[in-house]
């Protein structure tokens, strides 16, 4: 199948694979990623996705938003479950039983079911080799059951279960770099992208169904309710993100990394946390060390991946 | 819609009708309405690439047309995100039965 050219006005003219009627909170960033990812192909597409708000929102009873065959799937197993659709379609295939349509398979979880919840599904999945991509949209806590923080939380947040207040100042840890994790399974195609960048993104998605295997891809979500913000500005924060260099643009072929936008001019991370009601303790006085701390890690990570990207540069320049 | 008992469900609670949440019509949760001023208007799409709840109509040109006020949540993502002609946006948002 060929590509599809990415431009807005002949995408425009194509029907939507997710439907309007979902019930996702007004605003909310996941519904963005979800249109993206199934808009970049015409594939034919079959999805599972763990529960989540994307999964209770989208598949209330009788009434579903999707318009591709959709599983739903416990917390846990996404990522188990579509790998045992693919294994069953490439079976029935191989045995001539159907014809094969280059069906792609994708898994859908949150950070809660992805990070933590699903991991093992998840990891099981990428080294069986499985012919299937994960997405998942990161919103950075449990949101779908009242804002409790993950592993994919970002340091400082106030969350339910990391309240700041006099004990804590929020969460204490730093999120765990789960697409690096992903990219340690030594799977052909790992990714990082934002709605806010949609050409990228499907770019992306585009490029990871070209490639037979495990693909990963991790997908920036903003959550208005959850991240304390305005109803607005998904995809502002979505942008923001990647300008201030704390959700880096990038991907892993096959071993290889390679920053895929560069910000014109880095951001200071103040700008992607003080519009954000979740971080509005870190600006008090007392808190400066929180906003230098959080700074910080997002300094020292961008340095590793822009020498990961060197490094790739380099190995890719002789045999050019 | 009619009440309806397990016993008349599909098995395994499957939904057969591909895209039927559009019966649910979520335009109702609005209390902010975008209106879009197309003098001011471009046709960059941004606006319908951004919105959430697929609720810019495009027509078969592709070219956009008004807003779908049956799905419409009201979020703002478009007006925030609608660049405008020379600095004059083609989406603002008024408050809903004004
Ligand atoms: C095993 C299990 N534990 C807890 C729950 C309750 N639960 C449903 S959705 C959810 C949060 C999902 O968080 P995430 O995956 O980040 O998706 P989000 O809602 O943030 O989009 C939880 C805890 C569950 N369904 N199954
Ligand atoms: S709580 Fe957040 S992630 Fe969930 S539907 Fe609302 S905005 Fe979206
Ligand atoms: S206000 Fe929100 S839901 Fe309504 S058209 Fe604009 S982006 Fe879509
Ligand atoms: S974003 Fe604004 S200028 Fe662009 S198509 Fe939409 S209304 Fe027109
Ligand atoms: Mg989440």
């Amino acid at each position: 199948m060929t590509t599809k050219p990415l431009k807005l006005r002949e995408l425009a003219k194509g029907e939507d694979r997710f439907a309007y009627g979902h019930r996702m909170c007004a605003g909310c960033g996941a519904p963005i990623v979800v249109k993206q990812v199934l808009m970049a192909t015409d594939y034919p597409i079959i999805a599972s996705n763990a529960t989540g708000c994307l999964e209770v929102s989208s598949c209330i009873q009788e009434y579903t938003a999707w318009k591709i065959p959709w599983i739903h799937s416990a917390f846990e197993n996404a990522a188990a479950t579509i790998s045992g659709v693919e294994a069953m379609y490439r079976s029935l295939v191989k045995q001539g039983k159907i014809d094969d349509k280059q069906v792609k398979f994708i898994a859908f979880g949150g950070d809660g079911g992805t990070y933590d919840i699903g991991f093992q599904s998840l990891s099981g999945a990428m080294e069986r080799g499985h012919d299937m991509m994960y997405i998942c949209y990161d919103n950075g806590a449990y949101m779908n059951t009242g804002i409790q923080r993950s592993s994919a939380t970002p340091f400082g947040a106030n969350t339910t279960t990391c309240p700041a207040g006099d004990v804590i100042p929020g969460k204490l840890q730093q999120r765990k770099d789960l697409t690096r994790i992903m990219a340690a399974h030594d799977i052909p195609y790992v990714a990082q992208a934002s709605p806010g960048n949609w050409m990228d993104l499907m770019k992306k998605v585009q490029k990871a169904f070209e490639i037979k295997g495990p693909k990963f891809m991790n997908i920036i979500a903003p959550c208005n309710r959850g991240w304390r913000s305005r109803t607005d500005d998904a995809i502002t924060l979505a942008k923001l993100a990647v300008n201030t260099c704390y959700w880096p643009l990038y991907e892993i072929e096959n071993g290889v990394t390679k920053i895929t936008v560069k910000p014109k001019e880095k951001k200071p991370l103040t700008e992607f946390l003080k519009p954000q009601g979740r971080f509005k303790h870190m600006f008090a006085p007392k808190n400066k060390w929180m906003l230098e701390q959080a700074q910080g890690y997002v300094d020292a990570q961008w340095e590793r991946l822009q020498k990961e990207a060197a490094a790739g540069e380099a190995e890719k320049t002789p045999e050019e | 819609m009619s009440k309806k008992y397990w016993e008349t469900l599909p098995q395994g609670s499957v939904v057969l009708e591909a895209g039927n949440s559009a019966k649910f019509k979520t335009g109702s949760w609005r209390s902010m309405r975008p209106k879009w001023i197309e003098e001011n208007c471009i046709q960059c799409m941004f606006c319908w690439m951004y919105c959430p709840d697929m609720s810019v109509k495009v027509n078969a040109e592709g070219k956009r047309e008004d807003f779908n006020f049956d799905y419409c949540k009201g979020c703002g993502i478009c007006a925030l995100e609608c660049p405008g002609k020379k600095g004059n946006k083609a989406i603002v948002m008024e408050e809903e039965g004004k």
